[in-house]
């Protein structure tokens, strides 16, 4: 069957079997292997896309219930060259270690800062507590949504004694 | 860095390292269950054509650092291969090569430092190419928090020797001294204007078409005063990459020629052997390759979907032997004591494979000790089986050409893999190149080449690429486990509150940390083999997240006993220095005593001290926690911890070491327990297998020691020994109820 919406603002057509996953067509059908499969249940969050700018698990997403949505994955997020805010305030907090649960992490704190551009971290840490990091590096991860949520005073670490 | 670009020619330098041989460099002390046998055949292959691959230039290899006793006992060096280290090409391109991967702690960015350190250029000048087994040397498994004491102290020498071969060079032909010159934006620059030469230039004109250079024994590089770039928070490489999805982890390597992707037929329970199977309905399925081999039943398609319908579709018909009883989570206690082997295991922290476990002691008289004292107290702890539970599960990519097979797969161990998946093929090690993609999460659980054989059967099958990612189910079920133990302990105090006897004896998990730190005269520890029902190998600090949280949790009841607080009673047993500095440090910034004097009486809330030693470095963690009786939980308030590495080489990578080894400890010591029975892992999802978020993440303070006094050593995996105590020993003082199990529970309290 053949299916439309809209990925990274271009005009997508693909023609796939119904019972297949948002995050299966993206990563075998589309090559945008940004967005990572992590647990397949909904549970890690690591598959996160935005749809209609809701953070949701690709993984859950039948391709027919994206039909003439739009949807953005992390290869979307840049302005040609020029990250997002949220993708540099990651690099500044150095929120990674393996990285590979950053896709979905930083696609869940663009969503919850489009809504609520001034989170305090209770908001932040029920946004983003569906997203399992497994290097631990939450300390990091939080930082870097309060400095992209313009909080880079609380995000500052004490150095090294 | 695109995988299949290759430099172009230049100068190369190449370090003869003694054959670390691949168990050898895998941990300071191997445990018995550490999956890394040695292959059966050792052959000597001839050396590869290096310079078809890097392009022509000079080569620098070095010759390592003496073979520890650790790498002599397991007859590591008889042979000294040389092992290339830098290549500078015709381009003037500086490529650095390792076999350690980085599987995000932070190996890549300080070993890219390491090399600008001596080299004097920029980090961003460097390219590093890591764990490609054409064109990396084996540098063993990353693992043991060896790549610092190891691995850089290597790349750091042949480093300082190709500049100073660059400077001579230059500064022969411009007849200057070579103290005046330097390295600059791929240039050598002298005194003046004129002294400038292109890197590429200098090397084809001075070192020609192809020019090996060892490494002279006892090359000196830069002392800690002098360091520019090594002890500073060079930023994270790749990072860029990462935010943006550009970065392809193993599991997202996709061909040019079209990748086929596979699913694998599990048997129904642990032992289950395929008796028969109809593979006509899977190959009925338009698109799919089926393959029964032996005990492999595997399919490839154009989409996951589809080779898992494939998979479904023959699941019904396949008849599988199973075996007729299996152990469980609830029957593992009594198993384990009851095949505990007790009289062979004296020294035995290796098993079967002979070697000795560094844990294992004996002194003085631990019968004579426990006789004379005036209060004993033996315990028994439960450690649970857990999972690693990576971000990324095992995947690999493999594609054969003719005889020849590459597999892209996320490992520790690139070398190993590439025998281990050679001796499946019957082929030759120099048919099969593994490359390891910076990998999503390693954790002690990645040494094993299974999803690399299973990409590669299918690909023989298929004639196509074929990528191949393990469900998180399978994730969970069949990849090995930290191993489950039981672990006695007996203690003697006198009338002073000095410890006079001490027994440590591990059955099943491990010999890390058996030995006591602590000043006792009359000491026996030591650890056992049991059967282990499940599937078992290394985890992050071994053994030692068990011996140290049983050990600490302990040491914390028999100072009650003694009716002496847990932070004096340790500084009464506790001589090595750089452990007791952490233990002060710790104390001090926690303000642990001053919180033990306010706690006190607290029906609510305690505080907990614990601290251990492992590969070298040493930590020391504070919690403390607060119960709510009536619904019998407790929650961790907060977090301190102090740790010591010698010389910091970069602050906010070893921070964040640090503090995701306290998070990840945590899930340990609060809720992570691998239940099985039947045969079957009966929590394998992140649903019912409660790893750490967002939520549980409690204020943690972190104190980096840097002692740039010491040789820096390994980091990313002692500071996890010491939260589980911690936590227990809060729990200890806030209820008086003493734990005996990880994860921590005790008679009225888990973890809310």
């Amino acid at each position: 069957m053949r299916f439309e919406f809209t990925l990274n603002d271009a005009r997508t057509s693909i023609d796939c079997d119904e019972k297949r996953t948002l995050l299966e067509v993206l990563r075998e059908d589309l090559g945008l292997t940004g967005t990572k499969y992590g647990c397949g249940e909904g549970d890690c969050r690591a598959c996160t896309v935005l749809v209609d700018g809701e953070a949701v698990p690709s993984c859950q997403t039948r391709i027919p219930d994206v039909v003439g949505r739009r949807i953005r994955t992390i290869e979307g997020l840049a302005k040609g060259s020029e990250l997002h805010p949220v993708q540099k305030a990651f690099i500044e907090a150095d929120a990674m270690q393996c990285g590979y649960c950053v896709p979905g992490m930083v696609l869940s704190a663009v969503a919850l800062l489009e809504k609520d551009p001034a989170p305090g971290d209770d908001a932040i840490v029920d946004a983003m507590d569906g997203n399992i990091c497994r290097c631990c590096g939450y300390g990091n991860i939080l930082r870097a949504v309060r400095i992209a949520a313009g909080r880079r005073e609380s995000a500052r670490k004490e150095e090294t004694r | 860095m695109t995988l299949d670009r290759r430099p172009e020619p230049g100068l190369r330098v190449v370090e003869t390292q003694p054959r670390v041989g691949r168990a050898g460099d895998c941990s300071l002390e191997p445990e018995r269950y550490e999956l890394d046998e040695r292959p059966a055949y050792r052959f000597e292959l001839e050396r590869r054509e290096f310079i078809a691959i890097l392009g022509a230039g000079l080569v620098v290899s070095v010759r390592g650092a003496p073979l520890s006793a650790q790498d002599r006992r397991r007859g590591g060096g008889d042979g000294s291969p040389v092992s290339e280290r830098i290549h500078v090409g015709a381009d003037g391109v500086i490529t650095v090569l390792t076999g350690k991967v980085e599987v995000g702690q932070g190996s890549r960015t300080q070993i890219t430092a390491a090399a600008a350190e001596e080299l004097g250029v920029a980090p961003d000048a460097i390219r590093l190419v890591m764990a490609d087994t054409e064109l990396t040397p084996d540098d063993g498994g990353t693992s043991g928090s060896r790549t610092t004491p190891s691995t850089v102290p290597q790349v750091r020498r042949a480093c300082a020797a190709a500049r100073r071969m660059l400077l001579d060079a230059a500064a022969e032909q411009w007849k200057v001294e070579r103290d005046s010159l330097s390295i600059r934006d791929g240039h050598v620059v002298g005194p003046s204007p004129e002294h400038k030469l292109a890197l590429g230039v200098l090397v084809m004109s001075a070192f020609g078409e192809r020019n090996d250079r060892e490494v002279e024994p006892g090359t000196s590089v830069r002392g800690v005063e002098e360091w520019k770039v090594l002890g500073t928070s060079v930023p994270r490489a790749g990072a860029r990459e990462i935010v943006t999805g550009a970065h392809r982890y193993p599991s997202d390597i996709r061909r040019p020629t079209g990748t086929l992707f596979g699913a694998v037929l599990r048997p129904p329970t642990f032992g289950a052997r395929l008796e028969s199977i109809d593979l006509a309905p899977a190959k009925a399925i338009d698109g799919v390759v089926a393959v029964h081999d032996g005990e492999f039943v595997g399919f490839a398609a154009p989409t996951s979907a589809l080779a898992r319908r494939a998979a479904a579709a023959v699941a019904s018909n396949a008849r599988w032997i199973e075996e007729s009883t299996h152990s469980s989570s609830d029957a593992l206690w009594d198993l384990l004591r009851e095949t505990a082997e007790r009289r062979s295991g004296g020294g035995g922290a290796d098993g079967p494979r002979g070697g000795r476990g560094r844990g294992s002691t004996e002194r003085g008289s631990v019968e004579d000790g426990l006789a004379a004292s005036k209060s004993v107290l033996r315990a028994e702890y439960r450690i649970a089986y857990i999972q690693h539970a990576p971000m990324e599960p095992r995947a690999a990519c493999a594609e054969w050409n003719g005889d020849g097979l590459t597999v892209w797969t996320g490992t520790q161990n690139p070398d190993r893999v590439r025998s281990q998946v050679a001796e499946a093929f019957r082929t030759s090690a120099r048919n099969v190149r593994v490359i390891v993609p910076d990998t999503g999460g390693g954790f002690g659980g990645k040494h094993t080449g299974e999803v690399a054989i299973e990409a590669a059967r299918l690909a023989r099958a298929a004639g196509k690429p074929v990528s191949l990612t393990w469900t998180r189910e399978e994730e969970f079920s069949w990849a090995y486990f930290r191993p489950a133990g039981l672990i006695e302990l007996a203690g003697g105090v006198d009338g002073e509150g000095r410890l006079v006897a001490w027994e440590h004896t591990n059955i099943n998990s491990g010999g890390s940390a058996v030995a006591t730190p602590y000043d006792v005269p009359n000491v026996r520890a030591r650890s056992i083999n049991a059967r282990s029902p499940l599937r078992q190998g290394s985890y992050r600090a071994l053994a030692s997240t068990a011996n140290v949280f049983a050990r600490e949790c302990f040491l914390d009841e028999l100072a009650a006993q003694a009716g002496v607080d847990p932070l004096a009673f340790r500084r009464m047993h506790l001589s090595d220095a750089r452990l007791r500095a952490v233990l002060e440090r710790a104390a001090e910034r926690f303000g642990f005593e001053r919180r033990r004097k306010e706690l006190e009486g607290s029906k609510t809330r305690g505080a907990g001290i614990a601290c251990g030693t492992e590969k070298a470095s040493f930590v020391a963690t504070c919690a403390e926690v607060e119960v709510d009786r009536e619904r019998g939980t407790f929650r961790v308030v907060d977090i301190c911890a102090a740790f010591e590495c010698g010389a910091v080489q970069n602050p906010a990578n070893l921070r964040a070491q640090v503090e995701g080894c306290i998070v990840q400890g945590l899930g340990g010591a609060l809720r992570e327990e691998i239940r099985f029975s039947g045969g079957k892992v009966r929590n394998a999802s992140f649903a019912r297998y409660r790893v750490p978020r967002f939520r549980d993440l409690p204020p943690i303070d972190i104190v980096l020691v840097d002692r740039r006094d010491l040789p820096s050593v390994g980091a990313g995996e002692t500071p996890i020994v010491g939260i589980a105590p911690a936590i227990a020993n809060a729990l200890f003082a806030a209820t008086g109820e003493a734990t005996r199990s990880l994860p921590i529970h005790t008679a009225g309290f888990r973890a809310g």
